[in-house]
């Protein structure tokens, strides 16, 4: 028989660095609100029988929100042995407000105060044994970041739950209250055990209609409900609240003794420059600029341009040192395959589909290492949590929070971090309206696309780089304020009530556990769904029919291959943009591997071996084929549709839900889809005159884009079914 | 009626009401900000929206939109 603990505590109160200190397992402690979205399981140190559930940290147990619904779910249906219930002693009236909710579940309960290193130093004391009296429960002093009284602490929960005795709650409301509370209780059916009646009766009377449909019968509580409200003036649910929080009120002087002398810890005053008024945005911009210019522009492109020209291409020199070669990863794999004398094919499938592939993937990992170690200081010490402060006012305006600054600006260097980034955003729709969008930003492996299309078409004209991340900006603000207004996103605003939690000084370990956790989930990632994808595009593109012959192809050969029949089949639908000539088409899709992929493609479709990264040689090819709007037309749709590959590995992984993943893909596509379509036929109107059915479709979708932009929020079905009319009449 | 949307910056006053309703106001509630209880108002930020209040010995940031709810004296 195991036994089954559960942590439970506010966010940020050190519950998930007392999980690791318990189980010795990996998870990633932050020191933001909210950082523990999914429950982790671990076993307890030196005893398997003892299973650990870290819930994710709460202020409450109301039904709103996602994070609260989980843990009550599982304390409600799943009943752990006992739960240790953490509290930071540094901030405990508010961390007690949520111990009084345990306490009515009717489980064994065990308080544990941590922080008790940091309330020394202030001189704070914290008098457990009346706590423990006025609460009902054992009450333990512990340090979860020093490890004191860590072990003591689950060895008494243990204890607890093989007494199995369940935890009676002693904390009293008003008379007037209880009385209530008394009455509804006698009202409850007899499948309710004697210890769990007075939560379900104060759920009852807060209307908490998740509650009511798990209870086999609802009594009908209206009656109390009503007295209740009409004696308070207030609704029942804030009524039980402000009871709560006047019970802790009551017993805080006794239980603890405050420091008097209001000095400003280092805490504050770090606080006072980093959010002043003046100085704040000027830091914000530093800061970010470091982490840019670290982890993009420099340490993390050596490391990237290590990793996909050195291991994963030809290889690279020890130290430098010439003397040292160390041959790339293909070069191994390929004397590897010519020694055991494999097969032509299969030797083309290994490494130009699968190391090349997967390689361009991985080549990415040490880049974002670098940034995950950013990102994990930044959260740890509890920067981040600033960043949402300063920046709320510009994003929330898009759908957005004020977190999804740092995705998009890392997107600009690279789109998989980027995603990876958003971790940090704790509201569900907030983040997947950041991952949706982060990747519109050209990422690095754009920038030969609009280098090519800007040389061979606008005479390298200045204007066409920064159009490019201007169009990137706008299809981010029109999708966030479209987006927030569809049924997905729609719903109650998210409250942006947010702890600013105290700085302090992470751990190295944490530091580098964080960065190995979310790196390692996107290399599991690059095993699976990008490796399967490029085989599949691989195979595409190296087979063919030659002369009626089906065979293998030559590199150049790339005009007789699946993926160029394919093309020409598809060619059509680009018809409308400008491009609808099968060469583009292909080189579309190859984008989908890494984007710098379609400059090379053009180099081998118009009969070049090798290309420049700005593909000089095919300027004049290029310039034939295509008119200046239709080269921009061609540009647009590859900066804003689907990414490649490694990103798209990144939106599924973070999205975590194939439907979502799908809709975002979908989204994307088809907004570059409808931007490039406007661009080539209004541009073709505005530089040739030329109006035909295209031109009108065009005008049509502005027009549904811009109602789609200025609708109200929050609209009904008449609305819905004008947009539906409209996209029909198209 | 004045509500912490107009507090001033290191003022401190108690919360005589909270108007609105539904999940947000339960939110405000849950992290502290209950009838009678002192806050004080520590900053603005740079942009003018969120403030930043210290409720109940901690630091909580939230929108001049919710802190309109929040009636007090």
């Amino acid at each position: 028989m195991s036994i089954k603990i559960a942590l439970a505590g506010n966010p940020n109160c050190g519950k998930t660095t007392l999980f690791n200190a318990l189980t010795g397992s990996n998870q990633f402690v932050g020191n933001w609100p909210g950082v523990t979205v999914e429950k982790k399981e671990g076993k307890l140190k030196g005893d398997k029988e003892v299973i650990i559930m870290d819930l994710p940290g709460i202020y409450s147990l109301s039904p709103y929100t996602l994070e609260e619904v989980v843990a009550r779910n599982y304390l409600i249906s799943e009943r752990p042995d006992a739960i240790l219930n953490i509290v930071d002693g540094t901030n405990i009236e508010r961390n007690l407000y949520l111990s009084t909710q345990l306490m009515e579940l009717g489980i064994p309960v065990i308080m544990a105060v941590n922080m008790i290193d940091v309330l020394e130093k202030t001189g704070e004391k914290i008098h457990i044994d009346k706590l423990s009296k006025r609460l009902g429960c054992e009450v333990v002093e512990i340090s979860a970041l020093k490890g004191t009284k860590t072990m003591e602490a689950a060895q008494k929960a243990v204890e607890l739950a093989k007494r199995k005795n369940a935890n009676i709650p002693v904390h009293e409301f008003t008379p007037e209250a209880e009385a209530v509370i008394q009455a509804v209780e006698e009202k409850l059916g007899l499948d309710i055990p004697v210890e769990q009646k007075r939560f379900f009766a104060i759920k009852l009377l807060e209307k908490d209609e998740k509650i009511q449909s798990q209870m086999k019968t609802v009594p009908d509580v209206s009656k109390e409900i009503k007295q209740m409200e009409e004696e308070f003036d207030d609704d029942t649910e804030s009524i039980i609240t402000n009871e709560r929080y006047v019970f802790i009120s009551s017993i805080i002087n006794e239980c603890c003794t405050k420091n008097k002398t209001k000095k400003l810890n280092t805490s504050d005053k770090i606080d006072q420059i980093v959010t002043n008024r003046w100085l704040a945005i000027p830091i914000f911009a530093a800061i970010m600029f470091i982490v840019y210019y670290v982890s993009v522009t420099t340490v993390g492109t050596w490391a990237t341009d290590w990793a996909n020209d050195g291991v994963f291409g030809d290889g690279w020199n020890l130290f430098g040192i010439e003397a040292v070669h160390v041959p790339g990863v293909p070069a191994l794999i390929e004397a590897g395959l010519t020694a055991i004398g494999c097969a032509d094919w299969l030797q083309g499938l290994i490494l130009d589909g699968i190391v090349a592939g997967v390689g361009a993937v991985l080549g990415f990992v040490p880049q974002m290492l670098v940034l995950f170690i950013f990102l994990a200081f930044l959260e740890a010490c509890g920067y981040m949590a600033r960043v949402a402060f300063i920046m709320d006012r510009i994003f929330r305006k898009f759908g957005l929070s004020g977190k999804s600054f740092i995705p998009m600006l890392i997107g600009s260097g690279c789109g998989v971090p980027g995603i990876m980034a958003s971790r940090t955003i704790e509201n569900d729709r907030d983040r997947k309206m950041t991952i949706m969008t982060t990747t519109f930003i050209p990422c690095g492996a754009k920038l030969p696309i609009i280098a090519l299309i800007a040389g061979a078409l606008f005479n390298g004209a200045w204007w066409v780089a920064p159009s490019a991340y201007f169009v990137g900006i706008a299809a981010i603000i029109c999708s966030g304020i479209i987006l927030k207004k569809t049924k997905m996103f729609s719903g109650d605003p998210a409250p942006f009530v947010m702890e600013l939690p105290a700085y302090h000084m992470p751990t190295v370990g944490n530091i580098l556990r964080s960065m190995w956790e979310r790196g390692y989930s996107f290399i599991k990632k690059a095993g699976t769904i990008i490796l399967l994808s490029t085989i599949v595009l691989w195979f595409l593109m190296s087979f063919g029919f030659v002369d009626g012959q089906f065979r293998m192809l030559d590199t150049l050969e790339l005009n007789d291959s699946i993926l160029a029949a394919a093309g020409g089949a598809i060619a059509w639908i680009f018809k409308p943009l400008g491009w609808g000539n099968w060469k583009f088409a292909v080189a579309a899709v190859t984008g989908l591997i890494a984007k710098e992929n379609v400059v090379g493609t053009f180099g081998v479709l118009f009969g070049f071996a090798e290309v420049a990264d700005n593909g000089s040689e095919i300027w004049g090819s290029l310039a034939q084929s295509l008119t200046m709007v239709s080269a921009y037309s061609f540009l647009v749709f590859n900066l804003l549709c689907a990414p490649c590959f490694a990103a798209m590995g990144a939106i599924k992984r973070e999205m975590n839900n194939a439907k979502w993943f799908w809709f975002a893909v979908g989204y994307q596509t088809l907004l570059a889809y409808v931007a490039a379509l406007c661009v080539y036929q209004i541009g073709n109107l505005i530089t040739t005159g030329s109006f035909g059915l295209g031109t009108v479709v065009a005008f049509l979708l502005i027009i549904g884009f811009v109602y789609l932009l200025v609708r109200q929020s929050g609209t009904n079905k008449v609305s819905n079914v004008e947009v539906k009319k409209v996209a029909n009449a198209k | 009626m004045k509500t912490l949307k107009e507090t001033a910056c290191g003022e401190t006053v108690r919360v005589k009401k909270l108007t609105g309703e539904g999940p947000v106001k339960r939110r405000i509630m849950d992290m502290g900000i209950t009838k009678g209880v002192d806050i004080f108002v520590r900053k603005v930020a740079p942009l003018g929206d969120p403030v930043e209040v210290t409720v109940r010995g901690y630091e909580l940031s939230l929108r001049k939109a919710d802190a309109e709810m929040i009636e007090v004296e």
